[in-house]
């Protein structure tokens, strides 16, 4: 589902070229859930952003669903669009939505819309009560709720996360990670999630550590 | 929906939710439309009344012979020495219960291509045989027929033109190039031609609808600026979820013209009503000025609606473009800068500020061109440039006035002296000579169109052995005296025209006065909406300052101060560049208007309760923001530490 070939990616600083990714492979079958783990700045959410199509690499290749990344925007955005579903840590729904039109926006931007599908998904989220309300009047957990059932909505067939629970208590992490590894296991999408905690990433079929640029 | 009307109803919604902000949008947009096309329907009207009267009153521009009295009998023997001339007796006379000009003509001899065609064809008998008086205006006299005339203008056959006002024949119209006749005066049409008369007036008019728009811009282009700033946060999450940059921009623009469309729709409603109800006064000023009879009647023209939308679309995409500009360079990681917005804004500062001194120097290029549009551009050069580069004074501007040297005795000795009108024209100084002498000074003429000489007495009668047309005497005797000694003679009172003058002045002013306070108006507005902006930008600033420990009512009033301070600073700046936009007024687009130059006096007692005007705007304007920024609840300041904005 996802494949990176010797990928390397770095930024021009007042201290000359910073090196973030240097030489990274690493591959994600269709299904399969894999942790990112890391330190601060090693680069963790810059392989994510790479592999969205939100940034392109300075060189490698980075394949998903057996397609070369597009070089243009609006072919990246298709990708976006159509296979990759994104999960935030600051959750990032529409200010101006209420819950049930968030929940079902990329869905519909992608046009795969499926009201049944929606509904399981708000069942399953516990949503039912807070579908009229807006983003400010939720919580941070019910946000992200909201905000994996948005990415799921769409089926994509790779889900990337950047530190889902990052702002989430314990508890509220946990529920809400349980709930999106088992709609992913129902899905069958892959997963690729960024975490700083091992008792997160220990929960998800298989673990990398990024360090100095390298995976280990 | 598909997914770009999906991205369209997100991006829409965010507007059902701040709908102050949409109507602050709609209003500025909608108002600066107004403006705009209510000045252009003004002159339009106007302008398609000098043509009416071009075509329907053609003899206004054939040469005319003058003399001090014409009567039938000289008409005749001009024609029986072969001159082609026609006569006709022109006058105001009262018909139907109004008064009218009425211009009597004689079709027989009047020149081919020269005789109206209205009436003349659908009831050639009536109107030769005296029976028809032709007019647009609706008259209660049995003899009136409607015609495509200017109004307050009647044209009947010179018969009944002399039964009205006299067998005297007012002038002569002469046919082909030739000169006049011994003992009469040529009078050559251009002087006549009304559109090149009122057409600085209408330029002056143009003026201030295009800095009434320029201003309501600013409303627009605040909102725009406060909704993108509020939306950035959507922006990076409808990119992050598979839209495109292009696609992203698209459908902005699609938003922007439905608000465009709309508020434009509004703006030429509106700019009618505003031109119907300016338009007696303007008519009245056209006929106080140069006699040129406007309509007071307004029809709402298909082609305003159209030009009505286009403004209002230029001038939306005109606002919404650096925010467009912005977007399309914000990087589609902007969550992993949260600096890049604020950046781009510093760069796109940096470049107003260049663009402001690169508009002050285009302006002061300008100077040394010659013309009204080129004063007009100086002007807007000044306004833009001063309002883009703020931090900027502006060079004094001086320049010392031209006097009239006490040379009357040059005058007797057979100089002669020239208005500034003509000066200006032919580049002329003291000292040159013009056809009637040697150039003893120059004097201001305030309101004349013409160039003019004055020459001593002698001069005059040896230049010119011309019959006299008409002695004149001036004196401090009161006009009724002299009508009742003198039944014959006929009387100027001076006291009377300076009293019309100021009556005509004063309607002029009517007129610049509503506009003034329209876009005093729009400019107030323009103002609450800056500054409702810049307190959504400056939470990120000032919630740091309240998590340490600073009450939200502090903050506030130090706020209100700050605000007030600002407007004392950016006025003590605006003095000196509304000092300088009056002096290129009177010295650069009075003088390219009307010929002449209005001495620049200052008021320092003004300035001082302009000052004091300024600050209560500007406090009235912040007292919305600061009000709910007192009141702000401190989840919505803590939104800035969690980077939820």
């Amino acid at each position: 589902m996802l494949s990176l070939t010797d990928v390397c990616k770095g930024y021009a600083s007042s201290e000359g070229r910073v090196t973030v990714l240097d030489g990274v492979s690493l591959s994600l079958a269709a299904g399969e859930t894999l942790a990112l783990t890391g330190e601060s700045g090693s680069g963790k959410s810059t392989l994510l952003h790479l592999c969205a199509g939100l940034d392109a690499p300075d060189s490698g290749r980075i394949e998903v669903a057996g397609h070369p990344m597009g070089r243009s925007d609006a072919e990246r955005a298709a990708l976006r669009r159509g296979t990759v579903g994104l999960v935030f840590q600051q959750f990032n729904l529409i200010p101006s939505l209420d819950v049930a039109a968030n929940l079902a926006f990329q869905a519909r931007l992608a046009g795969r819309h499926d009201p049944r599908w929606q509904a399981d998904l708000v069942a399953t989220l516990d949503l039912g009560s807070l579908l009229v309300r807006y983003p400010e009047e939720l919580s941070g957990g019910q946000q992200q709720r909201v905000a994996i059932g948005r990415t799921l909505a769409a089926r994509p067939a790779l889900v990337l996360a950047d530190e889902p629970t990052g702002n989430l208590d314990e508890a509220s992490g946990d529920r809400v990670m349980a709930l999106m590894l088992r709609l992913v296991a129902e899905t069958g999408a892959a997963l690729l999630m960024v975490t700083h905690s091992p008792r997160l990433a220990a929960r998800l079929d298989r673990q990398v550590h990024l360090r100095g640029g390298r995976l280990t | 929906m598909t997914g770009p009307m999906i991205a369209l109803s997100a991006l829409l919604s965010h507007w059902a939710r701040h709908r102050v902000q949409a109507a602050l949008l709609l209003i500025g947009l909608a108002l600066a439309t107004a403006l705009l096309t209510g000045v252009q329907a003004i002159n339009a009207e106007a302008r398609a009344s000098y043509d009416r009267a071009a075509s329907a009153l053609s003899q206004d521009k054939l040469p005319r012979l003058v003399a001090e009295r014409i009567t039938v009998a000289d008409y005749v023997a001009l024609r029986r020495a072969g001159w082609p001339v026609s006569p006709v007796i022109e006058g105001e006379a009262l018909i139907g219960g109004q008064t009218l000009r009425l211009i009597g003509i004689e079709p027989l001899t009047l020149p081919s291509g020269v005789a109206p065609d209205i009436g003349l064809a659908g009831d050639p008998t009536g109107f030769l045989t005296g029976k028809v008086i032709l007019s647009a205006e609706a008259l209660n006299d049995p003899r009136v027929r409607p015609a495509e005339l200017p109004p307050g203008v009647a044209l009947t056959d010179i018969g009944v033109a002399a039964g009205i006002l006299g067998p005297e024949i007012s002038y002569l119209l002469l046919t082909g190039d030739r000169p006049a006749p011994p003992g009469y005066a040529l009078i050559h049409p251009a002087t006549t031609d009304l559109s090149q008369l009122t057409e600085s007036f209408h330029l002056n008019l143009a003026a201030f609808g295009y800095l009434a728009f320029g201003v309501g811009l600013f409303i627009v282009h605040s909102a725009i600026g406060l909704a993108f700033e509020q939306r950035r946060g959507m922006f990076r999450t409808l990119r992050a979820l598979g839209l495109s940059a292009r696609a992203l921009t698209g459908l902005l623009l699609a938003e922007l013209l439905v608000f465009a469309l709309v508020a434009g729709a509004a703006g030429v409603v509106l700019g009618w009503l505003i031109a119907g109800a300016l338009l007696p006064d303007v008519a009245a000023t056209l006929r106080g000025l140069y006699g040129a009879e406007v309509g007071s009647g307004l029809t709402l023209r298909p082609v305003w609606w159209l030009s009505g939308l286009g403004i209002a679309v230029l001038g939306m995409l005109a606002s919404a473009g650096q925010s467009l500009w912005r977007l399309g360079r914000l990087p589609v990681l902007a969550p992993a800068q949260p600096r890049a917005w604020g950046r781009e804004s510093a760069r796109a500062m940096r470049g107003q500020a260049l663009a402001g001194v690169g508009l002050i120097g285009a302006a002061a290029g300008l100077l040394a061109v010659r013309g009204l549009w080129a004063g007009f551009g100086v002007l807007a050069g000044l306004l833009l440039g001063g309002a883009l580069m703020l931090p900027l004074l502006m060079a004094a501007l001086t320049r010392a006035g031209q006097r009239l040297p006490d040379t009357w005795a040059r005058l007797d000795a057979g100089d002669v002296f020239i208005n500034e009108q003509l000066a200006l024209r032919r580049g002329l100084a003291p000292g040159d000579r013009v056809e009637q002498g040697v150039i003893a000074g120059i004097y201001p003429d305030y309101g004349n169109p013409m160039p003019q000489v004055i020459l001593s007495w002698d001069r005059h009668r040896a230049l010119y052995p011309l019959p006299v047309l008409r002695y004149a005497l001036i004196t401090d005797i009161p006009a009724a005296e002299i009508r009742a000694a003198f039944p014959r003679v006929v009387v100027e009172d001076r006291a009377a025209i300076r009293k019309a003058s100021v009556a005509v002045f004063e309607r002029t002013f009517a007129v610049t006065a509503a506009l003034n306070v329209l876009t005093l108006g729009v400019a107030a507005l323009a103002m609450f909406a800056s500054l409702l902006t810049l307190s959504s930008r400056r939470l990120p600033q000032v919630a740091p300052v309240w998590a340490m420990g600073l009450t939200r009512g502090r903050l506030a009033q130090l706020e209100f101060l700050r605000t007030l301070a600002l407007a004392a600073l950016i006025y003590g700046l605006a003095l000196p560049l509304g000092l300088a936009l009056a002096w290129v007024l009177l010295a650069v687009v009075n003088v390219e208007a009307f010929g002449w130059r209005l001495p620049m006096l200052l008021f320092p007692g003004d300035w001082l309760r302009l000052g004091m005007l300024s600050l209560l705007a500007a406090g009235l304007a912040a007292a919305l923001p600061v009000h709910r920024l007192a009141r702000i609840a401190p989840a919505e300041l803590l939104k800035v530490f969690a980077h939820e904005r």
